[in-house]
């Protein structure tokens, strides 16, 4: 239940966060959305999304933070044990469901319907 | 979101603008931060309870039942975008919709729908990421960099 309670707070706090940021500045939300993936790479390099991801669960690795977190943890763990070229090869080790899941799943929603609204 | 304002063009239309613009309400962002919060929190406490459902049905844990929870809840927002309702709910949600993977998925969607007319190859494959594809880059050029220092640094 604990669980629950945290996903809901972090995971609300982070949303908030955005909403704070499209209503009170001129950035977009493309520019938003890219702005927490960058965060969340930089947290994961500094060491501190895991320890929230731990805390928070599903309140952060549903926003889009936890995508620049996992590209970032899957380039550092294999450049751990590879040295630089890891980077290269570990980079889409975590997020690889998140993007097939995207590519798959938008494909075939795309197929079946169509545009909503308009001509 | 944001509605441009027509350009006046004569000096009583600028000043009818100015006045429409000074006794325009504020955007409520009291109100909208706290739906945001409020759905973007309800978002997580689902996607905490597929990640919960998945840890006990695959015998996984946490950390590995996170990722199917990651795709169920990227096909629950394609699937809503698809029936045109994903629009509605984020008119209320605001952030709270667009900051978790939903609205990830949910640009996946819209841009390949409304690109379709351009065809499978063109429209749907080329477009896909014609949103979502900023995310990708800024995540991996960060993730490149975050994953150099961490090869160099000893």
């Amino acid at each position: 239940m604990g669980q629950y309670v945290a996903a809901f707070v972090v995971g609300g706090a982070i949303c908030a966060l955005g909403q704070v940021l499209l209503d009170t500045t001129k950035f977009s939300p493309g520019h938003i959305l890219s702005g927490f993936t960058v965060a969340g790479g930089v947290l994961a390099g500094l060491g501190l999304y895991e320890p929230l991801i731990k805390f928070a669960g599903a309140g952060a690795t549903m926003p889009i933070s936890s995508f620049g977190n996992a590209l970032a943890q899957g380039a550092m763990k294999e450049a751990a044990k590879n040295g630089v070229i890891g980077v290269l090869t570990g980079m889409f080790e975590l997020t690889s469901t998140g993007i097939t899941a995207a590519i798959v799943f938008g494909f075939f929603v795309a197929l079946i319907f169509n545009p909503k609204g308009g001509k | 979101m944001g509605k441009k304002q027509e350009p006046a063009r004569n000096s009583t239309q600028r000043k009818y603008v100015k006045e429409v613009n000074r006794r325009a309400p504020r955007p409520p962002v009291l109100r909208n931060v706290i739906l945001a919060f409020v759905t973007g929190g309800t978002v997580c406490v689902v996607g905490q309870a597929f990640t919960d459902f998945y840890a006990w049905l695959m015998d996984l844990t946490p950390q590995e039942a996170g990722n199917p929870a990651v795709a169920t809840m990227i096909l629950i927002g394609a699937l809503l975008t698809g029936f045109g309702v994903f629009d509605k709910l984020a008119k209320v949600a605001g952030a709270g919709l667009a900051v978790p993977v939903t609205g990830f998925a949910n640009s996946v969607v819209a841009s390949a729908l409304e690109f379709k007319k351009e065809g499978l190859v063109f429209g749907v494959g080329g477009k896909m990421f014609q949103l979502a594809g900023a995310v990708i880059v800024f995540g991996v050029v960060t993730a490149f960099i975050v994953g150099l220092i961490s090869a160099l640094l000893p």
